[in-house]
């Protein structure tokens, strides 16, 4: 990939992730921080390649630890914003107990 | 010619390689939008999911890679441990727990940084060389990683009170400007190969984890949201950096899209708390312990929970403003149940969330949503305020800062200015409160001196109970 192509890239996906987020309402905030932070968690491909080409004991060292918080970082990211989206929802998503039984 | 055949069946992984990774920053992007809204947010993050696993899978068919046992192991080990502790953390620790994960891949990031720069100033400089650009790019990279790894580490602390204090003295952004002086200048030695040696690069990636440290520890508790959000943001270019470097398009697609996504967020926190980010990071305000509010006067007058049981089951409207306090206590399901028995009574109930309730905005949502209520009677400052004038009762439960009316008053009030619920206009203000303590940023609290409000003594979870037995009886 040549520089300039790298900075279209750059510049695009800045405008989109501006875009993508500019108009979410203060309830999802901290879901979708967590969710954004869970996106960063494809710094684990890039570990995975990095270990992969390493070739001495210290950059083998330094590349598992790499992949480790890498895995931690995706898979930790996933579980706690699905655990969190989960529970989102709506009144008429669920059985009432209020006013449909009284009145 | 064996040689030419290799190369092009080389070629022909990564074009395979890089239209997956095409696929997983669209899955990301989508995935993105949809988690912006609460009806489609649980699709979103499961898009998402799918992306990194399909990035994840394609990579091991990555040309020339090797140290397969190793990887595998490391995916194992970091996954499983994640996993679990993902699974356990209790919702009111969320804040703290999305730290730690954003450390570690900024922490990732370094580590990819520290690979390439060992390989390229170690044994012999086995690795191709970078361009001037690219070992840029990397170390730059490898230091805003090494910094969010640092940080968020020290913000992790500080929210699960491992780390009770702030770090204050003279100097200090001194200091951190000459330490992120000292880091850049061994970085541009390093990235243009005039000393790029093996100690010169240990050297940086440690200058570059004392300045994460030195830069969060001054800031306090009741900032962190910000900071780990700023963090968020710093990983994500981290991640493209290094993505740059390594010549894949997946980690600068999704890097950048969380650089920009998350600066904005960033803003939109320091924004609902009254706080400009360059206020956040350098000026050390947001600790415990900041009282100097003298100026509020009268009593506090106690009251039972039997007569604001009366009060709240023959009123018109109920509005129940919550608190970190309620979370703390456990007792949202306790609120929700109240507030069900109410609404079955014909009261009109509703909840207001400041968008700083709990310790991240929108971590009160999520804790109300964990007990069930649904987010349509949830409304946030701007929809509510103005009905705060027409309710019966003002229910405040745990929250403080948010509610107090000096905000808008004193001038001298480290909140003067920060845009708060107007409970003090309610008819009748229950303030349910442990004891006569300030809140967590020490201030002084109007609210509860006020001839309208009452004092509710006693534990969130124990005082609502009383208060359902008391709606109940008031038959």
């Amino acid at each position: 990939m040549t520089g300039i192509v790298a900075l279209y890239i750059f510049m695009l996906a800045a405008f989109t992730g501006y875009e993508v987020i500019s108009r979410v309402p203060v309830i999802l905030h901290t879901p979708l921080m967590s969710g954004s932070n869970f996106v960063h968690g494809i710094v684990l491909v890039g570990a995975m390649v990095a270990l992969g080409h390493a070739v001495t004991p210290l950059e083998k060292t330094i590349g598992t630890i790499g992949v480790l918080l890498a895995a931690g970082n995706a898979v930790g990211g996933y579980v706690v914003t699905e655990r969190m989206l989960e529970m989102f929802k709506s009144s008429g998503g669920r059985a009432k107990r209020g006013g449909g039984a009284h009145g | 010619m064996n040689d030419a055949a290799s190369f092009a069946g080389g070629i022909d992984a990564r074009s395979i390689i890089d239209a997956s990774y095409l696929v997983t920053a669209a899955l990301f992007i989508l995935g993105l939008k949809r988690m912006s809204s609460p009806v489609t947010a649980r699709s979103g993050i499961l898009w998402a999911g799918a992306g990194m696993l399909v990035a994840t899978l394609v990579t091991f068919a990555y040309p020339g890679l090797s140290n397969y046992e190793l990887i595998l192991a490391a995916i194992l080990v970091g996954g499983v441990i994640a996993w679990w502790s993902g699974k356990r953390v209790a919702m009111t620790d969320m804040p703290q727990m999305i730290a730690l994960y954003n450390g570690m891949g900024g922490g990732a990031a370094a580590a990819i940084a520290a690979v390439e720069l060992y390989g390229l100033a170690g044994a012999g400089g086995h690795s191709e060389p970078l361009s001037l650009a690219a070992s840029s790019l990397g170390v730059i990279g490898g230091i805003i990683g090494a910094v969010s790894f640092g940080g968020s580490l020290i913000a992790f602390g500080k929210l699960q009170d491992l780390i009770k204090r702030s770090f204050r003295f003279g100097g200090q952004q001194i200091l951190n400007l000459l330490i992120l002086v000292a880091a850049l200048v061994v970085g541009a030695l390093v990235a243009t190969g005039y000393s790029a040696t093996p100690a010169m690069v240990t050297a940086l990636f440690a200058i570059a984890l004392v300045l994460g440290f030195s830069m969060t520890l001054p800031i306090g508790g009741a900032d962190m949201p910000v900071v780990i959000s700023l963090y968020n943001a710093l990983t994500g270019l981290a991640v493209a950096f290094e993505g740059f470097v390594l010549g894949n398009a997946a980690m600068i697609i999704a890097g950048t899209v969380v650089g920009s996504a998350g600066t904005l967020l960033t803003q939109l926190m320091a924004k609902a708390m009254n706080r400009s980010l360059g206020n956040v990071l350098f000026s050390g305000f947001g600790d415990t312990g900041g009282a100097t509010s003298g100026a509020v006067t009268g009593s506090m007058k106690a009251i039972e929970a039997a007569d604001v049981g009366v009060m709240m089951a023959f009123g018109q409207k109920v509005i129940i403003v919550p608190g970190y306090g309620l979370a703390v206590a456990q007792a949202q399901h306790k609120i929700w149940e109240l507030a069900q028995l109410l609404v079955d009574r014909g009261v009109n109930v509703k909840f207001a969330i400041h968008p700083v309730a709990g310790r991240m905005p929108g971590h009160m949502n999520v804790l109300l949503a964990e007990a069930g209520v649904p987010y349509d009677i949830i409304s946030d400052l701007d929809e509510i305020n103005a009905e705060f004038e027409t309710a019966d009762v003002a229910l405040i439960i745990g929250a403080n800062d948010v509610v107090n009316p000096v905000a808008r008053t004193d001038k001298s009030s480290p909140i003067y200015g920060m845009p708060i619920l107007n409970a003090d206009k309610a008819k009748n203000v229950i303030v349910i409160k442990r004891g006569k303590g300030a809140g967590f940023s020490g201030i002084e609290n109007a609210l509860f001196y006020l001839d309208n409000t009452r004092m509710l003594y006693g534990d969130a979870q124990k005082a609502t109970a009383e208060l359902i037995t008391a709606v109940k009886a008031a038959g």
